[in-house]
């Protein structure tokens, strides 16, 4: 086995140049794989951490029917009493969820005295806000974010500060219709400025939930969404399951669902986006296994070909057909693990100096977002065993006419 | 017990329509430990019988046993087996492994073919080199050494798994007279010291009398056969 490594490393040592080149470019290859991986992993974690960290949670409860007339912020399919309970003390049980937050979700008129415009609000309860989505303090970009806001205190989308030319401090009036139809008004002090991001539900304010219940003359428990977080967001799909499971057993009197249950994936389009970059990673991966199976097949067929005197040779004096095949298998595979070696290097190099320099970019109207790519140790060792896996299959046609060659011929060549 | 007995040997190739026969019925018998030369013209069949000799060409019909064996009928592994096992071969391009050097060249069968170990293999390298006057040379690649030289290598890496019979396509047609000479003379040597039954073909007059026996061959026939030792024919 030593002596068939040596001398397949010998070979190639022997054509330097044509070896180097076709390393270089399957390094290439893994290069580009593994740096987009990373870059676009960093890309689509931080898109879906700040989604799901400010916003949605990792998952959401609503009253059968609501995500469809989300738009409408439709009161009269909220979540009744006796149905949150129902809810509650099933996600108090779960020991996967981290926490989960009550909001009533409510339009209103906006008013700053002068001027009125429309408002899209959440209600919420600070505490159980704030350890369900711990990133919406983050995008309070002028006012105080401890403790997120009080009753009375209202968190304006920026959009809305600066067109309604309100800052913090200041008094406005929301006016909202009830479920009855009874219009009613309450003034509020702006907390703090809320940094939009993209997506539906991005530019919504945030009112205390005992304020909207003030607000749309609530008296008993009602409840528009149920919002989760999870311990670890890798057991999504199995919280998932139980929970649905749970909720969708729970039956009206004309024995139809009272709940539904969503992921952050069906909440938001940018699970598409996250989905694609995962196709564009296959694509990739593929573009880079054709890469590694053509140069190899080409530099392992020239090889055989030119050497089909020495293959008479060493078939002549007793090699077996079956080492003749391990030999240039070899030589194809340690062509693929210096290649993928090589890569493995210049990738990890590649990351590293990428956060070194501290790259930013724009997503929606975040600026100034740190690029931060990471490499998971399972996609290093994954690539790399596709890459020699494939430089193994590429060489195995040639090598494989090699050791079948009939030593007297091969002898006579040319 | 003879090392090589062919009967009624024949070799024909098929080329669609086209049939040659490049040995037509040929009986002879070499006996261990002889220095044995097949002479005849260009396609008189020379290389033919030297490879059914040397299992790499399957006889069409006839018998023909090497080493006690009757080899009419193995093919591929078990060949390379045979081979590896019973069998030298030195060739008329010398044909060493260009990426190996001259030490490593010769260790090859005992590396590659059989399965010696390290101590037992440096030192019957070395014994080859010495037998054949390179045991400075170990070190070089067979592109820095003569051709003369690279035959020197090419025989003892024949003779360096102890095999029973060693086969010599024109061992001499691509060295000068005088290298050519010195060649013939080492394999005889080499006979002499080890025992070991040499079987070359030549057209060369010159190189032909320094056999013991010889076979002459014309249109896959043998003419006649006879110890010539000490004549020369021309
Ligand atoms: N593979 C082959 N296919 C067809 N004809 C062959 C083949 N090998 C040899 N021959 C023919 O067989 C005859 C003997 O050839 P060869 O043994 O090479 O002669 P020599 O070695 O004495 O020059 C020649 O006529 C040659 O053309
Ligand atoms: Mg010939």
């Amino acid at each position: 086995m030593n002596n068939i490594v040596k001398l397949a490393f010998r070979n190639l040592k022997r054509y330097m140049r044509r070896t180097l080149l076709t390393s270089m470019l399957i390094t290439l290859g893994v290069v580009a794989v593994l740096l987009f991986i990373s870059v676009s992993g960093s890309f689509k974690g931080m898109m879906i951490g700040q989604i799901t960290d400010s916003m949605l949670g990792h998952m959401q409860i609503h009253a059968k029917g609501y995500l469809s007339s989300i738009e409408n912020l439709p009161l009269n399919r909220n979540l009744t009493a006796k149905q949150v309970d129902k809810a509650r003390q099933l996600l108090d049980e779960n020991k996967s969820v981290e926490a989960y937050s009550m909001r009533i979700k409510l339009g209103a008129m906006f008013s700053n005295f002068s001027e009125t415009t429309n408002v899209r609000l959440n209600a919420v309860d600070p505490q159980q806000e704030m350890a369900t989505v711990p990133g919406l303090v983050s995008r309070i970009i002028k006012g105080e974010k401890e403790g997120l806001l009080a009753r009375g205190e209202i968190l304006i989308p920026e959009l809305i500060a600066k067109g309604m030319n309100v800052n913090v401090g200041d008094t406005i009036v929301l006016v909202a219709t009830n479920r009855e139809g009874s219009v009613n008004g309450q003034p509020f002090v702006v907390r703090g400025l809320l940094e939009g991001i993209t997506g539906p539900g991005g530019r919504d304010g945030v009112i205390h939930l005992d304020d909207a219940r003030s607000l749309l003359r609530i008296e008993e428990t009602e409840i528009s969404e149920i919002a989760v977080r999870l311990k670890d967001m890798g057991r999504l799909d199995a919280v998932y399951e139980a929970v649905n499971g749970q909720l969708s057993a729970m039956k009206n009197k004309m024995d139809k669902p009272v709940f539904e249950v969503h992921t952050w994936r069906e909440l938001t389009p940018f699970f598409n986006i996250a989905r694609m970059i995962d196709v564009m990673t296959f694509f990739i991966k593929i573009m880079l296994v054709s890469i590694v199976l053509i140069s190899i097949m080409n530099v392992m067929i020239m090889a055989v070909y030119e050497r089909i005197n020495e293959i008479g040779t060493i078939a002549a004096i007793g090699t077996t057909p079956g080492k003749i095949l391990a030999l240039f298998i070899t030589e194809g595979f340690l062509l693929g693990l210096f290649g993928a070696l090589i890569g493995v290097i210049v990738s990890l190099a590649g990351i590293a100096g990428m956060n070194a320099a501290h790259i930013s970019f724009n997503f929606g109207r975040q600026e100034d977002l740190l690029l931060a790519p990471t490499i998971a140790a399972g996609d290093v060792v994954m690539v790399s065993v596709i890459v020699i896996v494939i430089a193994i299959l590429g060489s195995l046609q040639p090598a494989f006419k090699a050791s079948r060659m009939d030593p007297i011929a091969a002898l006579r060549h040319v | 017990m003879a090392i090589v007995e062919a009967k009624a040997l024949i070799k024909n190739y098929v080329a669609g329509d086209i049939t040659v026969q490049a040995i037509r019925g040929v009986d002879f018998v070499i006996e261990p430990g002889s220095f044995v030369s097949f002479v005849g013209p260009s396609g008189s069949g020379k290389s033919t019988l030297l490879n059914m000799i040397g299992c790499l060409d399957p006889p069409s019909s006839g018998f023909l046993a090497v080493a006690g064996q009757d080899v009419a009928t193995l093919h591929g592994k078990e060949a390379a087996h045979f081979r590896g096992e019973h069998i030298g071969f030195i060739f008329q391009d010398f044909n060493l492994i260009p990426v190996l050097t001259v030490f490593e060249n010769i260790e090859y069968p005992l590396l590659m073919v059989q399965n010696w170990p390290a101590g037992k293999r440096k030192a019957r390298v070395l014994e080859m080199l010495a037998a054949v006057g390179m045991q400075d040379q170990g070190d070089k690649y067979p592109g820095q050494i003569s051709g003369g030289q690279k035959q020197r290598v090419a025989v003892a890496r024949a003779l360096v798994a102890n095999p029973k019979l060693v086969l010599a396509d024109e061992p001499t047609a691509n060295l000068d007279r005088e290298t050519a000479m010195r060649i013939i003379a080492l394999m005889k040597q080499m006979r002499d010291e080890f025992g070991t039954t040499f079987v070359f073909s030549t057209h060369d007059p010159k190189v032909v009398k320094n056999a013991e026996t010889v076979f002459f061959l014309e249109d896959g026939m043998l003419q006649k056969e006879g110890n010539r030792k000490g004549e020369s024919h021309e």
